[in-house]
């Protein structure tokens, strides 16, 4: 069993807690980013693409004993940080468990400025489709 | 360097860059999206609400002729600024893509037919672009485009291959909004001319810069933004030949256009009302007044010989970032420097800078056009404007060299 949204959000949030200025807290999201494993380029698709006004965002989904496992890449580094996290936070969960939560760590480690920009970087576009896949998958159970 | 005005005294004209942004002073290199408003247009504003609000040209009470009276004064001062020789061809409108979707739908519908050609650049804006495309899709006409060079500047040979007696209208910018060309205006429109093609010069991007006179430079259609000039957002100005505007239907239907409705017919106001339906923008229009003020009260030339300035300071010190290439190296520039950073993505570049206190814009620029014929996702746009300085441009030089060391 591992461990729920919540724990995981509340570790990042600490981990946050550590960092003493901005500098810190973008170097590590360019290092999660430049970490993320690569997306196979077959599920770089038009179906998959989640399209910003200044980056685009790919989001694959499977579904895997019952859990839903998130895939995803994007053309800039800070994006590709966030996205980052929001997998950490919300793959390999349940699919009840992804459409109940609620992602207050993006707010508590002061990003919500990224989620804000729908148009710029589809990271708010990409957070509804993690849970339309969700939703989708949760039929099957 | 001497700079044409006491710098200290222009900014403090302009409040709002006297704050921080993230900890660090604003440096705000976003002119070329929208410029900062002096205090004269925020007092005009506020003035016009605070005494004057009232709907125009229909009141017969003291509010109503004071409103009045003030927004037509802004249409002189329109027309005194572009030198048209009349107030009747300029018409006010929501912006400059209001006033090119305007030209579009009517001088279009009217005038555009089957197997017809416009052209545009590849160059332009998306608002330079689409509006065309819609009238063209229905009409069953076809777009040409003019080439761009390495360079970012208009291929005119490839252009004069593309008239013929079936284009009817040419739309360019003169000035481009994503790296910064000034485009040769002058010759376009006489060799448009010679084949009876109209030009509409979407002015968006070069009215703040330098002055343009429609009559010297006999162009047809002239569309640009207040809210580019210093003014307010929401207002948008389409100058138009008069026999021009008086051969073209009405664009929109309501109040204001009219001169006498009936179910059995309706005639239309005079120009250049025939093209203003409803009750327009006034609070914006007559602050826009004021920025024409404001732009007078400064020395003749200092808002070009301060961007030149930066411009020309500006492309030396960028030169000691590592893997940077300016798009867009044309001879004839505005104060807009688009840039990109081997194995970087602009949005990036945008997110830290402004981490820096710096607004720069990144993306596209809605050219996709353009970025495709350079084969780039988007570039980093710095675009000055006379209040900005030296200085700033050292700290974002600065600043630029962090962000890249952190990204790299």
């Amino acid at each position: 069993m591992g461990a729920s949204i919540n724990e995981i959000q509340d570790s990042l949030i600490e981990e946050f807690a550590l960092f003493e200025d901005w500098t810190d807290k973008y170097e590590y999201l360019i290092d999660l980013g430049k970490k993320l494993p690569v997306m196979p380029e077959e599920f770089k698709t038009e179906e998959n693409v989640i399209k910003g006004c200044q980056s685009r965002v790919w989001l694959h989904a499977s579904f895997v004993d019952g859990k839903v496992v998130f895939e995803a890449d994007s053309e800039a580094v800070i994006v590709k940080g966030l996205i980052s996290m929001l997998i950490c936070v919300l793959s390999n969960q349940t699919p009840s468990a992804i459409l109940t939560a609620d992602l207050y760590f993006i707010d508590a480690i002061g990003m919500s400025q990224h989620l804000a920009q729908t148009r710029s970087n589809g990271l708010l576009s990409m957070v509804k489709q993690m849970k339309n896949y969700a939703l989708a998958f949760s039929a099957k159970v | 360097m001497v700079t044409p005005f006491n710098i200290a005294a222009i900014r403090e004209d302009f409040p709002i860059l006297d704050q921080q942004v993230n900890g660090k002073p604003l440096i705000y290199f976003d002119n070329a999206a929208t410029t900062q408003k002096p205090k004269a247009v925020l007092e005009a504003l506020n003035h016009y609400y605070s005494f004057d609000n009232a709907n125009i040209h229909r009141g017969i009470h003291a509010l109503a002729e004071r409103a009045t009276a003030a927004y037509e004064l802004t249409r002189k001062k329109i027309a005194s600024f572009i030198n048209a020789a009349s107030t009747e061809q300029v018409i006010i409108t929501s912006g400059t893509t209001g006033s090119i979707n305007l030209v579009a739908q009517s001088f279009g519908r009217a005038f555009i037919e089957k197997g017809d050609q416009i052209i545009v650049s590849n160059l332009e804006h998306h608002s330079n672009i689409v509006p065309w495309q819609l009238i063209a899709q229905e009409k069953g006409a076809s777009i040409k485009v003019i080439p761009v060079s390495d360079q970012g500047e208009l291929d005119i040979e490839a252009f004069k291959g593309l008239l013929n007696d079936r284009v009817k209208l040419i739309a360019v910018n003169h000035v481009s909004n994503a790296i910064g060309t000034i485009n040769p205006i002058e010759e376009i429109i006489t060799l448009a001319h010679q084949v009876g093609a109209k030009v509409l010069i979407d002015g968006a991007q070069s009215v703040a810069h330098f002055e343009i006179d429609v009559q010297a430079l006999d162009i047809d259609f002239l569309a640009f933004s207040a809210h580019k000039l210093f003014g307010p957002t929401g207002v948008g100005v389409l100058y138009g030949k008069k026999e021009l505007l008086e051969a073209m239907p009405p664009y929109q239907g309501g109040g204001e256009m009219i001169k006498e409705v009936s179910f059995a017919g309706t005639t239309y106001n005079e120009l250049p009302y025939k093209f203003e339906a409803g009750t327009p923008n006034i609070a914006d229009v007559i602050a826009f007044g004021a920025s024409f003020d404001y732009v007078a009260s400064l020395p003749k030339n200092a808002i070009w010989e301060q961007e030149k300035d930066l411009l020309d300071y500006a492309t030396t010190k960028l030169q000691a970032v590592e893997g940077l290439r300016i798009v867009g190296q044309a001879q004839y520039k505005i104060a807009v420097i688009s840039f990109i950073i081997d194995g970087i993505h602009p949005q990036d570049i945008g997110v830290l800078l402004d981490q820096y206190g710096i607004a720069i814009r990144t993306g596209h620029h809605c050219a996709q056009p353009l970025m495709q014929r350079f084969d780039i996702v988007g570039t980093c746009r710095a675009s000055f404007a006379f209040y900005n300085t030296r200085e700033e441009i050292d700290a974002f030089v600065i600043a630029l060299q962090k962000v890249v060391n952190m990204l790299a």
